[in-house]
């Protein structure tokens, strides 16, 4: 166990000599040691981005909630805002009945969200620019709707796999294809909020990167493009965040109401 | 590429598990219900204000039409009022005008009597002296003293032809 830990300091050593390549960012550094058994699950950057996450959730809900005004003051407003986005996704897409996983949408929607913009401020790090996180959190989603799928509906929950007015001709041809789908849900839903995470960082590096080595003659062209990607990646960070929660919710309405 | 470094992976998972964990009792303790009893009331208190709000505009409607009737049944009362008082006036106009018409018409009646009686009273006084005369006439020219009787008859006789 020890020896395996000594070769992955000496793998961070390795890494740390490319300090300023565009993956840098994503680098997992550790804050404090922790192993359990032969797991290292020590408290990393990405941790202590989480406890922002969180932290910051708790500031903004506990503080906007504290007084309840009728009239709401602007932050009761943004959390109102963002309380009844989230409840009218739900309901739209689950009914009224789906108001029951509202918190969890809700926290999925949070996490995601706050993970995507904090990760955008400058030297920080962006939690959901790792596979290992999003994969986690698409299959706990994926792997949740099916128990639930299968508890309300039993065997019957099989018949989402076969689409209403099928002819039967096609109907072995079609289950196939909608296994794959439904097996392939958790991959696109985690492959997407990754991807699209990773490459806008990776992109904003590679430009930033250009800005110093085009001097001051032309340096400004790649500043400019990264003023607006980085917009554009606020953007992006809101829609993907938006997008992950809505996918759930469709997840859950096919475990819910079965079509 | 550090996202598949499986190394950091058991820490990311935990730590994930754990902030996703204090994250979901952060919303559905703290966010969710809060914010849910303050949209509730919120809308129960625009819901009262609306309901109030009906509940107003039916009493008003409910007043104006009171109004409105009791309108209508002061008209008609007023209405009845005047047909009486005009029925009434009238009658009493038509008994005067009566007592008045049979008035006159007695007075008239008994002018006509008394003018009726004037004249054959001045007729008859007349007479007398017509014939009074015609017996001073006759005894002085003829020296006789006429009866009374043939006269009279004469003084009638001539009267009949003067007429």
């Amino acid at each position: 166990m020890a020896e395996e830990h000594g070769a992955e300091t000496h793998g961070e050593a390795e890494h740390g000599a490319e300090n300023h390549g565009p993956m840098h960012q994503f680098e997992i550094k550790p804050l404090i040691d922790f192993h359990v058994g032969k797991y290292d699950l020590s408290y990393t950057n990405s941790s202590l981005m989480m406890t922002f996450v969180v932290m910051l959730t708790f500031l903004l809900f506990a503080g906007a909630t504290r007084k309840r005004t009728m009239v709401p003051s602007r932050w009761q407003s943004l959390a109102e805002i963002l309380y009844e986005f989230n409840a009218t996704m739900v309901k739209d897409n689950i009914g009224k009945q789906g108001l029951k996983y509202l918190p969890f949408v809700f926290t999925l929607f949070l996490f995601v969200l706050l993970s995507n913009v904090l990760g955008l401020m400058p030297y920080s790090f962006t939690i959901t620019s790792h596979i290992v996180v999003t994969a986690s959190l698409a299959l706990a989603i994926w792997i949740g709707a099916t128990v639930i799928g299968f508890a309300r509906h039993g065997f019957h929950y099989f018949s989402l796999l076969l689409p209403k007015g099928t002819p039967m001709a096609v109907a072995p041809f079609l289950v196939l294809i909608e296994t794959m789908s439904y097996f392939i849900r958790p991959v696109s839903l985690s492959l997407r909020l990754f991807a699209n995470m990773m490459a806008g960082h990776v992109l904003l590096k590679v430009l930033a990167g250009f800005i110093v080595t085009l001097g001051l003659l032309f340096g400004w062209i790649p500043l400019v493009a990264v003023f607006g990607i980085t917009l554009l990646e606020i953007m992006v960070a809101l829609i993907q965040a938006y997008v992950f929660a809505l996918l759930t919710c469709i997840y859950l309405n096919d475990a819910v109401n079965l079509h | 590429m550090p996202q598949f470094d499986p190394s950091s992976f058991p820490s990311q998972i935990f730590w994930l598990v754990v902030s996703f964990i204090a994250l979901y009792l952060v919303v559905s303790r703290i966010a969710v219900p809060r914010i849910a009893e303050v949209l509730e009331q919120r809308h129960r208190l625009v819901q009262d204000d609306i309901d109030r709000a009906a509940a107003l505009k039916a009493e008003t409607d409910a007043a104006i039409a009171s109004y409105e009737q009791a309108m209508a049944e002061a008209r008609a009362q007023a209405q009845d009022h005047v047909r009486s008082i005009t029925a009434d006036v009238k009658a009493i106009a038509d008994k005067k005008t009566a007592e008045v018409v049979a008035a006159v018409t007695e007075q008239i009646t008994s002018a006509e009597a008394r003018i009726a009686k004037a004249r054959s009273d001045a007729l008859d006084g007349m007479k007398q002296l017509a014939a009074d005369s015609a017996r001073d006439v006759v005894a002085k020219l003829a020296a006789i003293t006429p009866e009374a009787g043939k006269v009279d008859a004469a003084v009638a006789s001539a009267l009949k032809e003067a007429r």
